[in-house]
């Protein structure tokens, strides 16, 4: 795993987290990773209240308002519109709400908005013409369809690193998206189809 | 004079039997006529002729689901909306002895507070002598909501959530479903019905329970075989992705409500009967819906509760019950637990059955009806009595194929059992148990549907030579391999379902239609269906879904859409195209009944045609408009209802982890007339998985002195992902036999038979039966554990 994709541009201390969030019941996740920024950082920078951040979304340089506890999840769908990113867990467990940080897979849902600053986000929607989407429309790898841009992103980031992926690991490593409707079948199926170059690939 | 006046009395009686039997044969005949009459003038067209329907196509919303553009409730988002979150309930049983909003009420953000459940019990001082009903303050299950809090932000509303102080009284509380001595020792059981049939009839001078009680006595005696076993599933919750909710504002004093709904025709008199409106000034509209199962056919107090807020406030409000509510309040299935005894005669043809079954749907007291037991099976002689357990849990909701599912892996587990004792092969069993067309043993479908199917199933699964008798497989290492089959039927008629068409004079074709897509592909469905009649592509169909302002069309449950759908698309479009057709005729000088609509034109005799377009210019400057109406039970060539389906499973079962991974899956299944057979296997693949899930993963876990839900967030309810499913082949049994009768309705029966199936797969692996589903590890474990012990 390379760490360095993970490191904010300027460090957090939780304590100053918790101050410049206010008494906020911060979940879990969110305490766990801001201790695991305060291990990494090196130098402290306070924020708290609403600031207004520079994010580079699928290619656009935005301005968004975000505190230091909202999530990338909640800039993305209610700023910005781009809702293929869906809230399922507050726990990255589904992986509904995939996107893409500087190329790797990460749930928007657990995400700080603050620590995306200088970073490429990408979402379902900047893949709108990828042989992914493509790949499972053709293999009618989708039913209700909630969790299918979560699935679409992962299989992209997956194939991107392994590009000739077996069926083998397909199966292996596609297991961090839930389907309710139980669609995976026709997800391995459009990952290979990726894979063999169909559906545009 | 007495006698005469009862022959004449029996003379009239005789009389008008007669009348009645002829008016019968009257009324058969001019009904056969009337089907006859609709098959040659809406029927679909054969198998080779079909140009759409039965063909492989792309679903029409798949790009939009695929890249993130379908917009579901949740990502409605209306301008200075606010969000509503619920405070949950943390006890399972308590009263509200008081409920304070001050301090949240004063938090930045928070907009409005609506308390749903005041401190116990809310006496109307004008009237102090009426207790308001129980339900109003006393809280039975953990979860339930109590205040609503709506905000300018997610995280607003959950800070104003928690800054409610709310003082408790909690009351005694009863989880234990599966325990019927506790339940009964708690006093929380009620009877849940009972049947006794024989074959011998009793005597009238006869006690019919003791001479129902000897008579099974008497078979159980003289039975070759007899078995005696325990099985159980646990109870699972819908855990839809998208929660349950809604984005709602009022629009002129009209309430416009984006639901999340499997009923979109019929949720706005829930709204309506919520706030005390009428139906006309509701509109419901869903586009797309992450998932129900089954479990969102009505508003649910919480979208009234966001119409209210949003009339009070004047703001639109988006109400999503969170992570942890949803697995609590969004639907659960009830648990079920049985003893049986059971005979069978040399051949293992059950000739007896008795059983006890028992579990839980929540509060409302409910479990498995014992008009299902035991499944499919049906032996001239046998006895079944439930028993409902009100527990400390959310009423059940109908989750895909109510009870079946359950009554599957409770019942078909102990004819495996039978085939386990005997040191027969399990398929050997089941056939047998099927009796014939002609003398059944079985309810659903016929016989000879599930033999056929069993027939194929076995030669996709290799079954014969897979097949070792239970317990005696080779192991690899700890790991011994198994095989399992359960059968299921549903009904799956047709809804109701209205429609109104649209045939444009450029050549634009649209429908409007209350119905919805829950993903199982009915967009997709209508525009082959009027693709078909029309000789267009389903491209050319614009399909208009997912308003309750369209013609109304039934809610999506027991698999009842897409017969309903296929009914009004393929009737209006035929009653289209025979005017069009008028037009054309008129226009080629040839005969109406001639003219076909086929590759985008009206073909006559002769060579003759024009093109769809030039056809449609014919009908003048406003569009023709053709309505369509389908009521429910009307007999019709074009749909019909009951299948079978069978399944057979393969699994690898690790002796010292107690892991059972899937192998393969085969699941082949009847459903009529097959309309679009790539979004049928879709929902077959997502049968088998959701069947998976209960099987081997999934149950809502209560801790029994609380009664709090422990597995309520995704990470700890367990399903099955990517990796867990092995190879599963799905196969449509489609002979022109079942062809013939029409579409039947999918979305349930495949889901019946993986609880079973899996269950009987393990028990052929490890020779021992583990008895409740879910079949994790440490039960897998404990059943190996108990079988050494008493071995």
């Amino acid at each position: 795993m390379d760490r360095t994709h993970h490191r904010p541009p300027s460090g957090f201390s939780r304590r100053d987290f918790l101050r410049g969030s206010g008494a906020v019941a911060a979940a879990g996740a969110i305490v766990s990773q801001t201790q695991a920024i305060a291990q990494e950082a090196k130098g402290t920078r306070i924020l708290s209240g609403e600031q207004t951040l520079a994010l580079s979304v699928n290619g656009k340089d935005v301005k968004v308002k975000a505190e230091p506890r909202t999530t990338l999840l909640e800039v993305l769908r209610y700023q910005l519109d781009l809702t293929g990113a869906k809230p399922v867990s507050g726990d990255a467990s589904s992986g509904a709400s995939t996107v893409m940080i500087d190329g790797k897979p990460v749930s928007a849902s657990v995400e700080l908005a603050v620590r995306c600053v200088g970073k490429k986000i990408e979402t379902v929607e900047s893949l709108a013409k990828d042989a992914v989407p493509a790949a499972f429309v053709a293999c009618d790898a989708q039913q209700c369809g909630f969790c299918t841009p979560g699935f679409v992103v992962a299989t992209r980031a997956f194939l991107n690193k392994n590009p000739k992926a077996t069926e083998e690991e397909v199966r292996k490593g596609l297991n961090g998206n839930i389907c309710r409707c139980g669609t995976y079948a026709n997800v391995i199926h459009a990952a290979l189809m990726v894979v063999k170059g169909g559906a545009n690939g | 004079m007495v006698n005469q006046q009862a022959e004449k009395k029996k003379a009239d009686t005789k009389a008008q039997d007669e009348a009645k039997a002829a008016a019968a044969k009257a009324k058969a005949e001019a009904d056969a006529n009337k089907l006859a009459e609709e098959k040659a003038k809406y029927g679909w067209p054969a198998k080779e002729k079909s140009s759409l329907v039965g063909k492989r196509v792309a679903r029409l919303d798949g790009l939009p689901k695929s890249t993130g553009t379908a917009k579901y409730t949740y990502d409605i988002n209306l301008k200075n909306q606010l969000i509503a979150k619920g405070l949950g309930c943390p006890h399972a049983h308590c009263k509200i002895k008081s409920i304070d909003t001050t301090a949240a009420a004063k938090l930045p953000g928070v907009v409005f507070i609506e308390v749903l459940k005041p401190a116990d019990p809310p006496i109307d001082p004008k009237k102090p002598d009426e207790v308001p009903p129980k339900k109003d303050w006393e809280i039975e299950w953990q979860g339930e909501i109590l205040a609503v809090v709506a905000a300018e932000s997610e995280a607003a509303a959950a800070e104003g959530v928690a800054a409610i102080k709310v003082e408790y009284e909690k009351l005694p509380v009863f989880v234990q479903e599966d325990n019927l001595a506790a339940a009964k020792a708690a006093g929380r059981t009620f009877p849940g019905g009972n049947k006794t049939q024989t074959e011998k009839i009793a005597g009238d001078d006869d006690d019919v329970d003791e001479f129902s009680a000897k008579e099974l006595a008497r078979l159980f005696k003289e039975a070759a075989h007899v078995v005696e076993g325990y099985y159980g599933v646990d109870p699972i919750t819908h855990c839809c992705l998208e929660p349950h909710g809604s984005t709602v504002e009022w629009v002129d004093g009209k309430l416009v409500a984006h639901l999340s709904t499997q009923n979109v025709s019929g949720t706005d008199e829930g709204f309506a009967a919520g706030l005390q409106i009428t139906s006309d000034d509701v509109t419901v509209h869903c586009d797309y819906i992450g998932g129900g199962f089954g479990s969102k056919f009505a508003p649910d107090y919480w979208a009234i509760s966001a119409a209210r807020i949003s009339k009070a406030t004047g703001r639109p409000v988006k109400f999503m019950l969170d992570r942890d509510q949803e697995f609590k309040l969004g639907g659960n299935r009830p648990s079920g637990y049985l003893k049986v005894k059971l005979g069978a005669d040399k051949d293992g043809v059950v000739t007896v059955w008795d059983s006890e079954h028992w579990g839980s749907g929540g509060a409302t007291p409910s479990g498995v009806s014992q008009g299902v037991v035991p499944y499919v099976f049906a032996p001239k002689n046998f006895r079944r009595v439930a028993t409902n357990i009100k527990n400390n849990a959310a009423p059940n909701r109908a989750w895909r194929a109510p009870n079946h599912p359950q009554a599957c892996a409770m019942t078909q587990t102990a004819y495996d059992d039978l085939a386990a004792k005997m040191g027969a092969d399990s398929y050997d069993i089941f056939l047998k148990n099927l009796g014939t067309d002609e003398k059944p043993l079985v309810a659903g479908a016929k016989p000879s549907v599930y033999a056929g199917e069993m027939e194929v199933g076995a030669k996709l699964m290799d079954w014969k030579a897979k097949w070792h008798p239970h317990g005696k497989g080779p192991a690899k290492g700890s790991v011994v391999e198994g095989l399992g089959m359960a059968i299921h039927t549903w009904g799956g008629n047709a809804n109701s379902s209205t429609i109104l068409l649209k045939v444009y004079p450029d050549g634009g074709v649209e429908t409007f239609c209350g119905t919805q897509d829950l993903g199982t592909g009915t967009r997709t469905s209508c525009a082959m269906v009027l693709g078909e009649t029309f000789g267009l592509p389903i491209e050319a169909i614009k399909i208009n879904i997912g308003s309750s302002k369209y013609p109304a069309s039934g809610p999506s449950g027991g698999s009842t859409t897409i017969g309903s759908v296929c009914e009004s698309h393929r009737r209006a479009g035929v009653d289209a195209l025979l005017k069009i057709a008028d037009l054309v005729a008129a226009k080629l000088g040839v005969e109406a009944a001639t003219l076909k609509a086929v590759g985008g034109k009206i073909v006559g005799t002769g060579g003759k045609s024009v093109s769809w377009k030039e056809a449609c210019s014919l009908i003048g400057m406003k569009p023709l408009e053709v309505m369509a109406d389908y009521k429910s039970g009307t007999p019709s060539p074009l749909s019909n209802r009951t299948v079978g389906g069978v399944q057979m499973a393969h699994v690898a079962v690790d002796r010292e982890t107690g892991i059972v991974r899937m192998k393969k899956f085969v699941a082949v299944q009847d459903m009529g007339l097959v309309v679009s057979p790539t979004q049928a296997e879709s929902q077959i693949y997502g049968s088998v998985i959701m069947g998976i899930a209960y099987a081997l993963f999934e149950s809502r876990i209560q801790d029994p002195a609380s009664g709090a839900v422990l597995n309520a967030e995704m990470k700890d309810y367990r399903l099955p992902r990517l990796g867990d499913i092995g190879e599963i082949v799905i196969n449509l049994y489609e002979p022109e036999s079942e062809r013939s009768r029409g579409v039947i309705g999918l979305g349930e029966p495949p889901v019946i038979s993986p609880g079973g199936a899996i269950s009987n797969a393990v028990a052929n692996a490890l020779g021992v039966r583990v008895p409740v589903l879910p079949l994790t590890p440490d039960r897998v474990l404990a059943a190996l554990a108990k079988s050494k012990k008493v071995g």
